[in-house]
């Protein structure tokens, strides 16, 4: 199996007194599903930041898809066009219609035309279905299709991999499981995904690996049936006893 | 009061809305795009230009806003011929004419007020934003472009257009330079006819009137075209 994520001896700080990464490596390679997970602050969505290059790291080295994001000359905008990334807040534009919000980057970065981006983007809100949604405006929808959209659009361009960071911790617990559904459908369909979410539905659903962190490290990497029988860690039994518990 | 002679104001409509007034807001229309135009350069520089740049813009900000306007429009129309000569090298200044050294004068003077209101524009769009354009593998000239841009306009729209009313009470400083604005335009009148509470009287209405016409303009906009969040 071919790596698409290859993180390795990673070191981040966001100034120099306080490291938010440290020693951290980690491969998510083709086709499986990574949950990451840990307590808020331990780095979780700086990681997945870094690996959009989002973020600079100051030690260590990222590989995706075959290229080092510290490489020289390497195209960061290119790079990132074939990472997916969900977020928190959906991030979808504004000022743009539903279609335009898939549209946009799959015009302007893949140079694809105008009628090819709109078929693209059609069928993915078919696979998402809000189709009836596409000539409306995100603040029409509510926080679950907006969730689906953003999805929509980071699938429209066809990427090698998808970051989620808490994709459904934003919403209203109504609607957590028609993103869930989404985000289900695409681990079966085979898609390589690393997935920061405490929904541990999800992670025992379809996840391969989980990934505990902590303080910055990563504390536990363990296939996904290990790790809910009994994680080797007592931070990570610690903290899932508590985020089970409620 | 009885010998106040409004017929005056009658008699001489078409010289002072022709040329006037025409003068008046082609001057206000062309400043205000350049200074939308230029401000918006200087902002997205103060804000992404690098240490250097950023504070060569706040200094020209700063600098601008220190100095009365009607000083900028003088040392302008004595200074601009010098620098056309400079540029071109040509022997002597270049002429420029009143309207082009007022538009330069105004469209340098209003960028450093319209870029202090792109630049909280800018800063009042969610970080995550570009983010999400970046993400998407956009440059950071095609986030600004096409993300984050088109959001500030859209938001500060009002403030935008209401700083052009004031650039529009502002052109009238231009008397200065003997030019024939609306209120060049009016004065004359008054000063050739020894009509000046009537002319002044009327010239200060058109001011209000239009002023006021195009605020309630700005609040109708307000509403219309605020983003859907
Ligand atoms: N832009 C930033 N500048 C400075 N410090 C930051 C910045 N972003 C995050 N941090 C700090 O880095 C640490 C890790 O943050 P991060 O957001 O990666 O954690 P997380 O695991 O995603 O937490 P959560 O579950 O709350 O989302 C925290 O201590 C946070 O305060
Ligand atoms: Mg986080």
């Amino acid at each position: 199996m071919s790596a698409v994520i290859q993180i390795e001896n990673v070191d981040k700080w966001y100034n120099p007194a306080v490291q938010v990464l440290r020693n951290v490596s980690l491969t998510v390679s083709r086709g499986e599903v990574v949950v990451v997970c840990g307590p808020s602050g331990s780095g979780k969505s700086t990681l997945i930041k870094c690996v959009n290059a989002l973020e600079p790291i100051q030690h260590g080295r990222i590989v995706v898809d075959g290229e080092d994001l510290g490489g020289k000359g390497v195209n960061l905008p290119r790079l990132r066009a074939r990472v997916g990334m969900v977020f928190q807040h959906f991030e979808l534009f504004p000022h743009m219609r539903v279609l335009d919000n898939l549209c946009l980057a799959q015009c302007k970065v893949l140079g694809r035309s105008r009628q090819e981006a709109e078929s693209r983007a059609l069928v993915l809100l078919d696979r998402v279905g809000l189709t009836a949604h596409a000539a409306k405006f995100p603040g029409q929808l509510s926080g679950g299709q907006q969730q689906r959209v953003a999805i929509a659009r980071a699938l429209a361009m066809d990427p090698v991999v998808m970051l989620f960071d808490e994709a459904t911790s934003a919403l209203d617990p109504e609607m957590v499981s028609e993103v869930l559904d989404v985000m289900v459908g695409l681990a079966q369909s085979g898609m390589t995904m690393m997935v920061v979410t405490h929904e541990m539905g999800f992670a025992g659903k379809v996840a391969n690996r989980v990934v505990f962190m902590d303080q910055g490290e990563v504390v536990e990497d363990a296939p996904s049936k290990q790790f809910f029988e009994g994680a080797g860690s007592e931070r990570a039994r610690q903290f899932l006893s508590k985020i089970l518990t409620y | 009061m009885s010998n106040f002679d409004f017929d005056i104001v009658w008699q001489n409509l078409p010289y002072l809305f022709l040329v006037g007034l025409r003068f008046t807001l082609t001057l206000t229309v062309l400043a205000a795009l350049g200074g939308v135009i230029l401000g918006t350069l200087l902002a997205i520089l103060r804000q992404s230009g690098g240490p250097v740049l950023s504070g060569f813009v706040a200094g020209y900000v700063n600098l601008v806003r220190a100095l009365p306007l009607v000083l900028v429009i003088f040392w302008f129309y004595f200074l601009v011929p010098y620098v056309g000569q400079w540029v071109t090298g040509s022997p002597r200044p270049i002429q420029v004419g009143g309207f082009a050294s007022a538009l330069i004068t105004f469209i340098v003077f209003e960028a450093a007020y319209f870029s202090e209101i792109m630049r909280a524009g800018i800063a009042s769009i969610p970080r995550g934003q570009s983010s999400a354009g970046q993400a998407l593998g956009l440059t950071h000239a095609q986030v600004m472009r096409y993300v984050v841009l088109p959001q500030v306009f859209r938001i500060m729209l009002p403030v935008l257009l209401t700083q052009t009313i004031v650039l529009f009470q502002d052109t009238s400083l231009v008397y200065v330079l003997s030019i024939t604005d609306f209120l060049g335009a009016a004065s004359k009148i008054a000063e050739r006819d020894g009509r000046l509470v009537e002319m002044y009287t009327f010239a200060a209405l058109v001011y209000f009137v239009l002023s006021f016409a195009a605020s309630r303009g700005v609040q109708r906009l307000r509403a219309r075209y605020a983003v859907p969040r």
